[in-house]
């Protein structure tokens, strides 16, 4: 054993690790659940489930549309599935995801780890930036992004209590630790977890992380943000955003994705129909990522903390014109 | 599956032969009815396995309107989602929908829609139209009763320009890997797809050594023979750890002359008054009845 390879990020805080520990302690409780795989269960936090339940997991080979589309085979009977996956590769089965369980309205999860520009050195080709954008179209299809450890365990409890068709996106990076155990996910709200009255970033994913410290960089010149943390895309907390949008007057998002589509374009259309509000959008600008680590990568395409607090002026000045 | 048994012990009944003729011949005069009111739709294909259909459903299945909520019920997949129309007109015949509703096929605020949707119809068990999807569903079924160590058996229907679609072999591969022996696909070979031959589109010869080369039993038969569509598919139902296919050779446009062997009707077409009046009479209707299918 002490020659075999050690693989990378298979091990530690990530999101995609806590996943698939999560699922290992919801085994019992949920009998029906069978997770899928695409021989990728190293890479997804799926090993975990594979030690735990190999006769509970099901292996597709490398045939991710025939998983996805199997998916909903086995929810038509009864099953609880959950495929895992890439999530490049899993938006390769985007047509099964739209026809056989978003129109047939199947309770089954689709789980992708990799998102974004966190897959890092594997390059562009690896790194999913629309996502969210594609599953967030498909009638039904809740979209959620987890932002710690904490928040991803809690949210593969919700999704599998969850009755109807899910897109969740994990991680592969270790992941900061930003909740404690008494935080609580529930689908469809966001949270305040920094008070501010001065603008509102919005964040998923590993962008929450970065929107902390942005509030951090912008406090030092005493402007008081406030952060809220959006894990779930579709359906987007409207209320919470037209609370902030009221109380702070403009807005930032931040998400590793490209601005088009996802939870920026999201926020958006909820606060233009209730109480428009200056918004600028972090995020990948329309392209496609490359090879570099995700902490450099995050850097070179403007989604750091640093950038976000640029944002959050820009959209701080372009309220004061308003006013 | 249980309870068909004794049904397929009667397979070569010729009464039960008789009555399942006489379900296909009735699911084609529906389907060109259908197809006719809709002024568009896809004949060629749905014509062609009208005879599989009514042996699945009149004989081979043990899936009644009564059981469609009961989890030991046999599942059908209808994975070239096109031929629509005879799935319909089967389950009209059977009672799990009513004739008269069956024919407002294609239409705004029907549940029969250009392509079976399973929220429409449940009792269509899936919602198919992209090619290849449906028998990836029906390989989710069969490991999923298979996992719950349930009896049921599963059916699906697949077209042969399907063939072409990368998924099915990723599906082929691993229904074989999964061993489901509780699994039955049904290729409807009527040598057509949309545009042309399938020889000069994308050839997919030879069909039945493909199947064989990815671990699949497979039998070839004529998809018109009931009596040896019968028999086949109680011979595929005791196939073990392997899963079966019937490679059926078959007629696009079959009991209408002038659709037969011609890829112009696979569709969308629309059927002008003449052309409907003309197929329902070589399918023996009479006057009244094509006057009731096409007006009433």
């Amino acid at each position: 054993m002490s020659d075999a390879p050690a693989l990378i990020g298979s091990s530690g805080d990530s999101l995609r690790e806590a996943f698939g520990k999560a699922l290992v302690g919801l085994a019992d409780e949920f009998p029906k659940m069978v997770v899928l795989d695409a021989d990728v269960a190293g890479g997804t936090g799926v090993h975990h489930w594979r030690k735990a339940h190999p006769e509970r997991l099901i292996q597709f080979g490398i045939a991710e549309q025939n998983m996805m589309a199997a998916a909903g085979g086995l929810a038509a009977v009864g099953m609880l599935p959950v495929v895992t996956g890439f999530a490049c590769f899993l938006e390769r089965a985007y047509e099964q995801a739209r026809l056989s369980i978003g129109y047939a309205k199947r309770n089954a999860k689709i789980v992708a780890s990799h998102p974004g520009l966190d897959v890092g050195p594997d390059g562009g080709s690896a790194q999913a930036l629309e996502d969210i954008a594609a599953f967030r179209a498909i009638p039904g299809m809740t979209v959620i992004s987890p932002a710690d450890p904490i928040e991803t365990a809690q949210a593969t409890r919700a999704i599998l209590e969850f009755e109807g068709p899910v897109y969740m996106r994990t991680g592969r990076s270790p992941a900061k630790r930003l909740f404690g155990d008494d935080h609580v996910f529930e689908i469809g709200k966001g949270q305040i977890i920094r008070h501010g009255i001065d603008v509102t970033l919005v964040a998923c994913g590993v962008e929450v992380a970065r929107a902390l410290e942005a509030a951090e960089l912008l406090a030092e010149d005493d402007i008081n943000a406030r952060v809220v943390n959006m894990p779930t895309i579709k359906p987007i907390d409207s209320d919470l955003l037209r609370r902030c949008a009221e109380e702070t007057g403009c807005m930032v998002t931040a998400e590793d994705h490209n601005i088009f589509g996802g939870l920026g374009s999201a926020v958006a259309e909820a606060v233009t129909q209730n109480l428009p509000c200056p918004i600028e959008f972090v995020g990948l600008r329309d392209c496609f990522g490359t090879s570099g680590e995700p902490d450099e990568l995050a850097e070179h395409f403007q989604i750091t903390a640093p950038f976000i607090a640029a944002a959050a002026r820009r959209a701080i000045a372009r309220k004061e014109g308003l006013s | 599956m249980s309870t068909a048994t004794s049904l397929r012990d009667d397979a070569a009944s010729p009464d039960l032969e008789t009555q399942i003729a006489e379900a296909a011949l009735f699911t084609r005069r529906h389907t060109i009815a259908s197809i006719y009111r809709a002024t568009s739709g896809h004949p060629g294909g749905a014509l062609s396995c009208a005879d599989i259909l009514a042996c699945l459903y009149g004989a081979e299945m043990n899936a009644w309107p009564a059981t469609i909520n009961d989890p030991g019920r046999d599942r059908f997949v209808l994975s070239k989602g096109h031929a629509c129309p005879t799935l319909y007109a089967i389950g009209a015949w059977h009672g799990f929908c009513d004739k008269t509703d069956a024919l407002t096929l294609r239409r705004l605020g029907s549940r029969f829609q250009g392509h079976p949707h399973v929220r429409d119809l449940p009792w269509v068990e899936t919602s198919t139209g992209s090619l290849g999807q449906g028998f990836s569903v029906a390989v989710g079924m069969a490991l999923g009763l298979k996992m719950q160590k349930l009896k049921p058996r599963v059916y699906t229907l697949l077209g042969d320009g399907e063939m072409q679609e990368g998924e099915v072999w990723e599906a082929a591969m691993c229904a074989a890997h999964h061993k489901l022996d509780n699994l039955c696909a049904i290729i409807d070979y009527n040598k057509m797809q949309s545009d042309a031959l399938n020889e000069d589109i994308c050839g997919i010869a030879p069909l039945a050594d493909k199947w064989r080369a990815f671990g699949w039993t497979v039998f070839e038969i004529d998809g018109h023979n009931i009596p040896e569509i019968l028999s086949t598919l109680h011979l595929a139902a005791s196939t073990r750890e392997r899963p079966s296919v019937l490679v059926a050779h078959t007629l696009k446009g079959k009991g209408v002359p002038y659709m037969e062997g011609s890829p112009a009707w696979h569709g969308s077409v629309k059927l002008s008054r003449e052309q409907a009046e003309t197929a329902l009479a070589a399918l023996g209707a009479e006057q009244d009845e094509i006057k009731e299918l096409l007006d009433v």
